[in-house]
């Protein structure tokens, strides 16, 4: 299905099933650990080997030499595999660095050997026998330091105007540096596969969250056709971006089955998850704004800076600076660098989360020197089209509405503007505010429906789950479209052997994928009602019966003793082009520090969102409510440690890299706006996963100040780095 | 991890005896740090003696109206037993600061004592670090050391001590019993009972090899009112950047020691004499050797400041429970 005009009425409007808040259908299978992750498949591959990932223990130069042999001799080893025996590997252009180093290592715990053993034990204590010789060589490991050879990036700068010429004429300005640090996904499940080969097919149950891009980039690696490799991923223990691309733990599990001719498991541990895998790359952000002393912005400039391995992309903070408040004078652009560290890419919302860190703390403090509001000067300068293109407008853009209500239910109008001004014992008390902004990314996405003599609707795809809800709105979509419940349909993702989906990543699965699903179940209904005999359009469904006209026939009926099935996918037009499609949204924080030792606390904190319709008001609650959490992480105390010698992230497990845990996160609010966006695809829904998290770190970083008076502008706010300007103690 | 065999001890003595037959043989009671080294080949033993079975987990009056906590007893057990959280607040309070309910509940008061240190350098076998692989060198001095020691370190290790417990223990002046495997015994005064890295980082304690802990004794209560404040960026299940574990007598008096500065708790007799002049002459006392490195010398303002605050804590308490008849 082409979805090139904005939708029109359609079933999905019904909401008979769609937008109510359903208990996600997967719930039982996880509350009684019946679902299956990729390390529990215990019956699927007999006889299987367990393998041990072991990781380069320099940052860059060369494997001198390896001595296999206490290993190969040690108990219950069956097989070892190097790039020596490993055979020759391509590798896929989504991979920066090679899965399987050696003799040249790239970067830190890049995977240098696999040991395979009958048991996981023996694989662990084989690969503590395996002596490896190092010839270092000097690297780059700091952005700061190299960041002055950095280079614009290919999708070069976006000029409007005259920035150089407005901002040195605006009365008002604002030129400040914000940094971000190295961000690790962390999340609960490591990344785990099992590998089986039968003949030149091989089988991999593994976690992740784009099933078509790991078969083709598997087969890449592997220099073999694509329709040989099937990958098997239904459910998954958190993503966060970290699970987007074929990794190690499955290309050398594939290598290892190969070797040891014997299915093979293999799972990360936690250290080679965060110098092995993927990470969200650190930034130096440089914000200027230049206004009018009525708090119109009239010049505004961003400018970011991050590393990456050669060939490796930017961290593209920048971008929603392109769009999200007006200004006639502008200048925006990504800037990389060659750093020597694992491979930066992409972690929960990419680009906006870090940008949105630097830019909403550059506003807060312009309306600080405009002596406005923060709230109103946002407002002020809201802009319904392309900044760049004024003849593009958004397809939605209810951010003024979202500032007004967040404003209205915290209870901003008692923030006293003055900061440090609020004390509740030995606490500083401050409330900070921020835009929310995030781009609605359109990608095609396909099903297969089928509808069996039970009436049973089946739903297939290669879309995956990775804690989002997923399983519960395409049942939803399917319900509403076949006119049934919920009971009545039954939902089987990640697995390559379905239609092709959009997956799960940059908050485009919700809207994409169930869009796929919509189109599919079009077509099941054409099949329905060309079986019936009826036109399709004539055809109403509903409570589990199709009725055409004065006929009636339950879908079981209609489906006959073989069934009907039908595949089909949503493919975008220009839609994308004509409107910009966003999401936004308002968080207000209330935050608390400690007088004494500069602790911070969130005492509570409110999302407001716009992000067309919600599919699932209660699992896109629990989507948002943990992007806030990874938010207060990212502007309190994630940050992946450097050694600036060694070139590696010293704090690799999750003792070293702090997460909020439960006592940080008091309470927590969600409001959404009631939308729907027909320019976004027949649902009308946009993804909101992402947009919970854009501006939380900003906010709280606001609200810090508000209570203490006190801007820290290089991420995550610890105490260290304002301690000696908190008030003197009594 | 590496292969071991295992046994059950069914008396102290038998414990520390078959630690000796077996060089390389560890003890082990909770696993809740060992199990962990063991998985990464921090610690390698050969041969692991349980001794859960020691019946060592009962806290007893001593005659002298202190308590004698099994070396056994749970961190939870003990920091939730009705005559500590009355007579020894600080210990009650730095038990629960520590870790989270389920590793509490495994927990024990002699493993709690031997902890090994969360320096991360000494969690990556691939870098150097003296107390892992003695004379290798240290990664972490001029590395990235924001929660490493700031006074009693040493040109061969930065590292720190992790416990909550002990610092309590040690503003309590507890004494740690032990047994050897010819069935002596003796005390050592907690002061005496961790080191401080020196030449020789790997040797963290007093206890000879296969000597094991069986009671930590404290002694009668000393009354005052009892803090324990641990600053941390997350507010749970995070190690200290400094704790303080404070008795404050009503006179301004009292005692003070410091955690996560130091190599072990960390408290200085001759400085708390100037508890009643204030925070910044106490820890003028306390930190006067220190030798913070670039990223940790936050620490010397934060203790400072925390111990305005604990005091001026402490000052309050005692006042509002002198005006309670």
């Amino acid at each position: 299905m082409k979805f090139d005009t904005p939708a029109t009425t359609n079933p999905i409007d019904q909401l008979k099933v769609v937008g109510k808040p359903t208990d996600r259908i997967d719930g039982p299978l996880k509350t009684t650990g019946k679902a299956t992750y990729a390390y529990e498949w215990h019956d699927v591959a007999p006889n299987v080997a367990y393998g041990w990932v072991i990781g380069s223990g320099i940052a860059k130069g060369r494997i001198a030499s390896m001595d296999l042999e206490a290993a190969r001799k040690a108990p219950g080893v069956v097989a070892i595999v190097t790039a020596e025996n490993a055979g020759p590997l391509d590798k896929s252009k989504r991979n920066t660095a090679t899965l399987l180093g050696g003799p040249e290592i790239e970067h830190y715990q890049q995977a240098v050997a696999l040991v395979v053993a009958e048991t996981f034990e023996q694989a662990r204590t084989a690969a503590g026998l395996v002596r490896i010789d190092y010839t270092p060589a000097d690297g780059a490991y700091d952005l700061a330091a190299v960041k002055d050879k950095a280079e614009k990036t290919k999708d070069g700068d976006s000029v409007v105007g005259d920035f150089a010429g407005a901002f040195a004429a605006a009365p008002v300005k604002l030129d400040e540096t914000y940094t971000t640090p190295d961000e690790s996904h962390a999340m609960m499940e490591p990344h785990a596969t099992i590998a089986a080969w039968e003949g030149d097919r091989l089988t991999v149950w593994t976690s992740n969250q784009m099933i078509d891009w790991m078969v083709t980039d598997l087969s890449a690696t592997l220099k073999m056709p694509k329709d040989k490799v099937r990958v098997i991923s239904p459910f998954i223990g958190g993503g966060f971006g970290g699970k987007l691309f074929l990794r190690a733990d499955a290309l050398l599990a594939a290598l290892g089955a190969r070797e040891a001719g014997r299915p093979v498991k293999v799972g990360l541990s936690r250290p080679l998850m965060m110098n092995n895998t993927t990470h969200r790359p650190a930034t130096i952000q440089r914000v200027r704004i230049g206004a009018t002393p009525d708090g119109t912005i009239t010049a505004i400039a961003h400018e970011s800076w991050s590393g990456n391995l050669p060939g490796g992309s930017e961290e593209t903070a920048t971008d929603q600076t392109r769009l999200l408040y007006a200004g006639a004078n502008r200048l925006i652009g990504n800037r990389i660098a060659t750093l020597d560290l694992p491979e930066g890419n992409a972690m929960r919302a990419p680009g906006e989360a870090s940008g949105m860190m630097a830019l909403e703390v550059a506003m807060d403090e312009m309306a600080e020197k405009l002596g406005m509001d923060p709230v109103e000067f946002r407002i002020r300068n809201d802009t319904q089209t392309d900044p760049a293109d004024p003849n593009r407008p958004f397809s939605q853009r209810q951010l003024v509405q979202c500032l007004r209500l967040g404003a209205e239910r915290f209870g901003w109008a008692k923030r006293n503007p003055k900061p440090g001004q609020v004390r509740d014992g030995r606490w500083l008390v401050g409330l900070g505010m921020a835009a929310a902004f995030r781009n609605n990314l359109l990608t095609k996405s396909a099903a297969r429906v089928r509808l069996d003599q039970r009436g049973i609707v089946t739903v297939e795809t290669d879309m995956t789950d990775i804690g989002t809800g997923s399983y519960t709105i395409i049942a939803q979509t399917a319900a509403e479209m076949m006119g049934v419940g919920l009971d009545k349909v039954a939902v089987r993702l990640g697995d390559s052997s379905f239609p092709v989906s959009a997956g799960s990543g940059g908050q485009w699965g919700a809207n994409n994928a169930t869009a796929g699903v919509y189109a599919a179940c079009v077509k099941l209904r054409e099949a329905v009602a060309q079986r019936l005999g009826v036109n399709s359009a004539d055809a109403r469904f509903a409570d589990g019966q199709v009725v055409a006209g004065n006929r009636k026939v339950p879908l079981a009926e209609a489906a006959g003793a073989d069934g009907l099935s039908a595949e089909d996918g949503i493919e975008y037009g220009n839609l994308d082009k004509t409107y910009q499609q966003s999401t936004f949204g308002a968080h207000y924080v209330e935050a608390a520090v400690d007088s004494a030792t500069g602790e911070i606390r969130v005492r509570r904190m409110l999302a407001v969102c716009a992000a067309g319709r919600i599919l699932n008001p209660k699992s896109a609650r629990s989507q948002v409510i943990g992007a806030m959490t990874m938010g207060v992480g990212a502007a309190l105390m994630e940050e992946l440690a450097l050694d600036k010698r060694a070139g590696f992230f010293v704090n690799h497990d999750l003792a070293g890299y702090e997460v909020p845990v439960h006592a940080d996160i008091p309470h927590q609010e969600v409001i959404f706006l009631d939308e729907a966006d027909p320019v976004s695809s027949p649902m009308k829904a946009k993804g909101v996963g992402e947009l919970g998290l854009c501006g939380v770190g900003a906010a709280v970083a606001n609200a810090v100040h508000n209570a203490t008076g006190l801007r820290v502008r290089e991420y995550p706010i610890t105490l260290d780095k304002f301690l000696d300007r908190l008030p003197a103690m009594g | 991890m590496r292969p071991f065999t295992y046994e059950r001890a069914d008396s102290p003595a038998a414990a520390a005896a078959a630690v000796e037959r077996r060089p390389g043989a560890k003890f082990i009671a909770g696993g809740t740090n060992l199990l962990d080294l063991m998985k990464l080949e921090i610690e390698t033993p050969a041969h692991l003696i349980d001794v859960n079975g020691l019946k060592l987990d009962t806290v007893e009056a001593t005659p002298d109206g202190g308590l004698r906590i099994g070396a056994l007893v749970r961190n939870t057990a003990l920091a939730a037993d009705q005559r500590v959280r009355r007579d020894y607040g600080v210990l009650s309070r730095a038990l629960l600061a520590g870790a989270s309910g389920q590793l509490r509940n495994k927990a024990t008061t002699a493993g709690n004592l031997l902890q090994r240190t969360r320096c991360p350098y000494f969690y990556d076998t691939n870098q150097p670090c003296n107390k892992r692989q003695p004379g290798s060198g240290c990664a972490a001095i001029g590395g990235y050391s924001r929660q490493l020691a700031v006074v009693g370190s040493s040109d061969a290790c930065i590292a720190t001590h992790p416990s909550d417990m002990a610092v309590a223990m040690r503003a309590l002046d507890a004494t740690v019993e032990t047994v050897r495997a010819d069935g002596t015994t003796r005390t050592i005064p907690i002061a005496e009972f961790h080191r401080l890295p020196g030449d020789t980082p790997h040797i963290e304690t007093a206890l000879l090899p296969g000597e094991l802990i069986t009671a930590v004794t404290l002694p009668k209560p000393v009354g005052g009112t009892h803090v324990y404040r641990k600053v941390r960026d997350r507010a749970s299940y995070a190690f200290a950047l400094v704790s303080v574990a404070a008795v404050v007598q009503r006179d301004g008096g009292g005692r003070v020691a410091l955690g996560g500065v130091a190599h072990k708790p960390w408290r200085v007799e001759a400085a708390e004499a100037e508890m009643p002049r204030g925070a910044k002459v106490v820890t003028a006392g306390l930190l006067a050797d220190a030798k913070p490195t670039h990223d940790n010398a936050f620490k010397l303002t934060l203790v400072e400041r925390t111990l305005a605050s604990v005091l001026a804590e402490a000052k309050g308490q005692g006042e509002r429970k002198a005006e309670t008849p």
